[in-house]
């Protein structure tokens, strides 16, 4: 018997509430997803706005709950609500499309924060790490200084090395570079193309079709919270077979 | 923006724009200066014209009384101060902590979030003045042989029960205030809800409201005026035993400028630390608005 992947999704499925009011109804945003991610892998999440992308990455580090179906990390489902939710997010990492770093915090505090408050490593060690990482990701100089003080590249950069500092077994990474000035995009790519060469786990929300077919060992194509094609790069990127695929893809170029 | 001083010359256009706009300055500071001097010489004339002007100086506006009775009513104003700072550092602590047991969703708060709700409901539904009546006259009628019946104690208790209602709902609003991701990224990280909202949503809220609660600080001050009801020897209850016998009215006018000496420098400290809390990336995006041509 193999071991079990890092991640799986089996039959994943989240609605909301289409709008206030209990008459509303519900909008069915993750429609029975299956979905793994091995060690050392990368998954690429593509697909229109609005395709559940960015719900499944919640989902995955228990932001948001699911409805039904599993969600197994190492072969535990904890989607239980009886698992502890604090240890699993603190072996996960997220980076979001608007960084959300803490503006009342440097840099250097904003890396710090989690390696001191969850993983009870002493200031010293933890701030070591920290600048070590900041240097990393190009940041050294900017320590001690504060988000607002950044661009927007170097935000994200900023939020990417805070994500690393609690040493990350997956790394979730929500359209990073779909705020970003169109000149800013290049240096969080290189980054994390960085990060993919020294084997990080992955699982990618992008619209960046280069850079998915440059680190993806799987795209998936999600329409309607469904996966509506799925394959190697070359398979779902360069030769699509669905019509919906095609047309997506269409309207990027 | 405009007078730069060193840097390339200025073109012809600059120039005849800098020029233009030095004479609009001119032009609204000779404006000002003669709207301030038509007011004031009307409030002159019309005050001092007054048939009881003679009477009315003599009885509010006495130096010689002034000097007399200072010792006394600064010495009240003391008291003041004192109910004051006790009542900020009591409010500012309880009710931060009301306001998060509000926001909070721990079931075992539900009990002490539902008394929150009320308090907050009834101390900011109750005039101060009627709070202190039923405070100074209630209580004592309890006969608590542990509860200090002086009115000073008294009405600053009434005074503080006010305005950490008050305070608690300006801390709840800056809660409010501080973006949900600003949760989902500290929760993303491992923090617990409790360690999110310690590390993460208090610091921002805390600043988000910190010019309300600055001039809640300020009227507080001048509010702790109203334990004179209750008979504590305050700066006005000083100035009112002293216009007894004489009928001149001086005390109140010194009390009220001992209350200004406080209040002003304090509003004015309040504005600057506020104008210069431009605090880390918070959301206020009307940066340059005031200077819109």
């Amino acid at each position: 018997m193999t071991a079990p992947p890092l991640l799986s999704l089996r039959e994943v499925r989240k609605s909301f509430p289409a709008g206030p009011g209990r008459r509303a109804g519900r909008r069915t945003v993750l429609d029975g997803i299956d979905l793994d991610v091995g060690e050392h892998q990368c998954v690429v999440l593509v697909g229109s706005s609005g395709s559940g992308k960015s719900t499944l990455l919640r989902v995955v580090d228990l932001l948001e709950d699911v409805d039904d179906g599993q969600v197994l990390l190492d072969g535990v489902d904890v989607a239980d609500p009886w698992v502890d939710a604090d240890a699993v997010r603190a072996r996960l990492a997220m980076v979001f499309q608007q960084y959300n770093l803490f503006p009342h915090l440097s840099v250097l505090d904003n890396v710090t924060l989690a390696p001191r408050l969850v993983h009870r490593r002493p200031r010293g060690e933890a701030e070591e790490a920290g600048r070590a990482l900041l240097a990393k990701v190009g940041l050294a100089d900017k320590a001690r200084g504060y988000p607002d003080q950044l661009s927007g590249g170097e935000q994200q950069r900023a939020a990417i090395a805070r994500a690393l500092a609690g040493g990350p077994e997956l790394l979730l990474l929500d359209e990073v570079t779909s705020a970003l000035d169109p000149e800013l995009v290049g240096e969080v790519l290189d980054l994390l193309l960085e990060l993919r060469a020294e084997g990080t786990t992955m699982l990618v929300a992008t619209h960046e079709m280069d850079f998915a077919r440059e680190v993806a060992d799987e795209v998936v194509f999600l329409h309607d919270g469904r996966v509506h094609e799925r394959g190697t790069p070359a398979q779902v990127l360069d030769d699509p077979q669905r019509d919906r695929t095609r047309e997506f893809l269409r309207r990027l170029r | 923006m405009t007078g730069a001083t060193d840097g390339p010359a200025l073109s012809e256009r600059a120039r005849a724009r800098a020029e233009y706009r030095r004479a609009q300055h001119r032009r609204a500071l000779l404006v000002a200066g003669t709207a301030t001097a038509i007011v004031l010489v009307a409030v002159v004339a019309v005050v001092t014209t007054a048939p009881g002007w003679e009477r009315a100086r003599e009885a509010f506006f006495s130096p010689e009384r002034a000097w007399e009775v200072l010792p006394e009513v600064a010495e009240g104003l003391w008291l003041n101060l004192r109910v004051w700072v006790v009542a900020s550092v009591v409010g500012l602590t309880v009710g931060l902590l009301l306001a998060v047991v509000r926001t909070s969703r721990l079931p075992a708060l539900f009990p002490l979030r539902v008394f929150t709700v009320l308090y907050v409901d009834v101390f900011r539904g109750v005039p101060v003045l009627l709070v202190l009546l039923l405070v100074g006259f209630g209580l004592p009628a309890l006969r608590l042989e542990w509860l200090p019946v002086s009115a000073a104690f008294l009405g600053g208790l009434a005074i503080l029960l006010t305005y950490t209602a008050y305070l608690a709902e300006i801390f709840r609003a800056g809660i409010e205030s501080v973006h949900p991701s600003q949760v989902a990224a500290a929760r993303s990280l491992g923090l617990t809800r409790g360690q999110a909202v310690r590390k993460v949503v208090l610091p921002q809220a805390v600043r988000n409201v910190s010019a309300p609660v600055a001039s809640m600080l300020v009227s507080l001050q001048k509010d702790s005026g109203l334990i004179s009801i209750l008979g504590a020897v305050d700066a006005i209850r000083a100035a009112q035993i002293a216009t007894t016998g004489d009928y001149n009215f001086t005390p109140y006018v010194v009390a009220g400028v001992l209350f200004l000496l406080i209040s002003i420098p304090l509003t004015r400290l309040v504005d600057a630390w506020s104008a210069r809390q431009g605090w880390r990336g918070s959301l206020r995006g009307v940066s340059g608005a005031g200077v819109v041509r």
